[in-house]
């Protein structure tokens, strides 16, 4: 069974986001790396790039497959987490442990549109 | 998920915890634990995989051999029982039915013709088309048939301890029809993953007795399709859809040691000896990239500011921790060394055209 963690935001694509004053911590849920299985390569976007709510900003690959990453909100992405450059097995050990990209909000207001962890779990049960 | 047939071993994997995905007209097992672990089971110890999935066709009648030679590149002329081969059949256009294994049979004109799972009803369906003027009789058993394929350096050791099967003198791409528990079983040296192994045709009771046993007595890896996958393609095989199809001869795959052009007739023969003579347009290549990122199927390759191939198969190599693919790209860049790029998404990733083994067999010959 996946794990759920309170206190952040998730979107119906996987992702989750820990907000902190103006700024986002962006990952892929628990659920999803264990969809996925083994990662073997994190495609992520560069410092300063604009990042669109809804809208691919890179990719997760697993052994067998590339998976797109939808950004939960829009902004400038502030930092990448480069530890995922080297180890993106990262992730499937600590999916929440292990975010992918910083961003800076443009628009707080976005988050409405995202569930919380209660909302989410019930999500991936209805959708397993 | 609709008409998707079951092997007869699903419920030993539903009971492992496999994560199940449709292949080829069948709900099968992608992985039980992981990708890598399974993976690597195979390439230092032995894994297991259900291959109930694939189709077995026999052929017999008076006219078994010279048909098989009809409808199958290589060539089956004189093949002494117990012995297997591997080649395709082919359109007449040279693109590619199916690649399949043939089986001669103790009994006289006998075959039997092992083919791909998501090719069974066209395979059948186009072997039966060609049947007109030849005596034989063409009977699909894919239903009663399971099969099991034991593969990694430790699978000889594994067949003759835990299941008392005598393989120690068994040649590669050769089988024995043996009797386990009374009932018949079919055990050739053979497989799809680039080890030493073997693959086990029996009933579906019987396949699920000799799933059970080399599970808790042998203690094998089970292992899924995904790893099925990374480990021919980490060898250089190729899989039906990606590296064959019927828009792809087996001379532009490189698998023209497979067709036996010296034999006077077989169905697609025109075209291959025309290539062989002229050669081809397009060729299968490796190209290693400089980058972690993958190319996967259906990527474009670029040379020169333009689209010259694509991506047939690609990984991040288990093996060797590189990113490599197989490709189908124009013959003009297709020397080794060649440098050549890869469009990933939305970005460009320069490569090397490279042999498309990315690692090495290690067969027990």
């Amino acid at each position: 069974m996946s794990e759920v963690k309170e206190g952040l935001y998730y979107s119906e694509s996987h992702e989750w986001i820990k907000v902190e004053g103006d700024c986002g911590y962006v990952g892929i849920t628990d659920h999803a790396q264990q969809a996925l299985g083994n990662i073997v390569y994190v495609d992520m976007p560069e410092e300063d790039d604009e990042v669109t709510q809804n809208e691919e900003f890179g990719a997760v690959e697993s052994v067998k497959a590339a998976s797109d990453l939808i950004s939960p909100v829009s902004g400038k992405v502030t930092e990448i987490n480069e530890a995922l450059e080297d180890q993106p097995e990262l992730i499937n050990q600590d999916a929440f442990g292990n975010w992918i990209i910083k961003v800076e909000l443009s628009d707080k207001g976005e988050l409405d549109a995202l569930m919380d962890a209660a909302a989410y779990e019930a999500y991936c049960n209805e959708n397993l | 998920m609709e008409n998707l047939q079951k092997t007869c071993l699903y419920d030993n994997h539903t009971a492992l915890g496999a994560k199940m995905s449709p292949f080829g007209g069948f709900i099968m097992p992608i992985e039980y634990s992981s990708i890598i672990e399974e993976h690597q089971a195979v390439r230092q110890h032995a894994g297991m995989f259900d291959v109930s999935h694939m189709g077995e066709v026999f052929i017999c009648g008076p006219d078994a051999e010279k048909f098989v030679n009809h409808i199958f590149t290589n060539d089956v002329s004189g093949m002494e029982p117990g012995k297997i081969l591997y080649g395709m059949m082919l359109y007449p256009t040279g693109g590619v039915v199916d690649d399949l294994l043939v089986y001669k049979m103790q009994e006289a004109d006998m075959f039997l013709l092992v083919v791909n799972a998501a090719n069974i009803a066209k395979d059948v369906e186009w072997i039966t088309a060609q049947q007109t003027g030849y005596q034989v009789n063409i009977d699909n058993a894919s239903e009663r048939w399971g099969e099991i394929a034991v593969q990694g350096p430790e699978a000889e050791k594994i067949l003759m301890q835990v299941l008392q099967l005598p393989v120690e003198d068994l040649v590669f791409y050769t089988f024995r029809e043996l009797t386990y528990e009374g009932e018949t079983l079919l055990c050739s040296r053979t497989g799809y993953t680039g080890e030493d192994g073997f693959e086990l045709y029996a009933s579906p009771e019987l396949t699920r007795t000799l799933w059970d046993k080399l599970l808790t007595e042998g203690h094998v890896t089970p292992c899924g399709l995904g790893c099925r996958d990374t480990l021919r393609f980490e060898v250089g095989l190729p899989l039906y859809g990606h590296e064959l199809s019927a828009d792809i001869t087996p001379i532009e795959a490189g698998l023209g040691i497979f067709a036996k052009t010296d034999k006077p007739e077989f169905i697609g023969r025109d075209v291959l000896v025309r290539q062989k003579t002229e050669g081809v347009s397009r060729k299968l290549v490796g190209i290693e990239l400089h980058d972690k990122a993958i190319p996967r199927a259906g990527y474009e390759i670029e040379a020169e500011g333009r689209c010259i191939g694509t991506v047939t198969t690609g990984y991040h190599t288990l093996s060797t921790d590189k990113s490599v693919c197989m490709a189908l790209i124009e013959k003009g860049f297709s020397t080794i060394g060649t440098e050549v790029t890869v469009r990933i998404r939305k970005k460009v990733f320069p490569g090397t055209v490279c042999k498309k083994r990315f690692y090495e067999k290690n067969y027990k010959k």
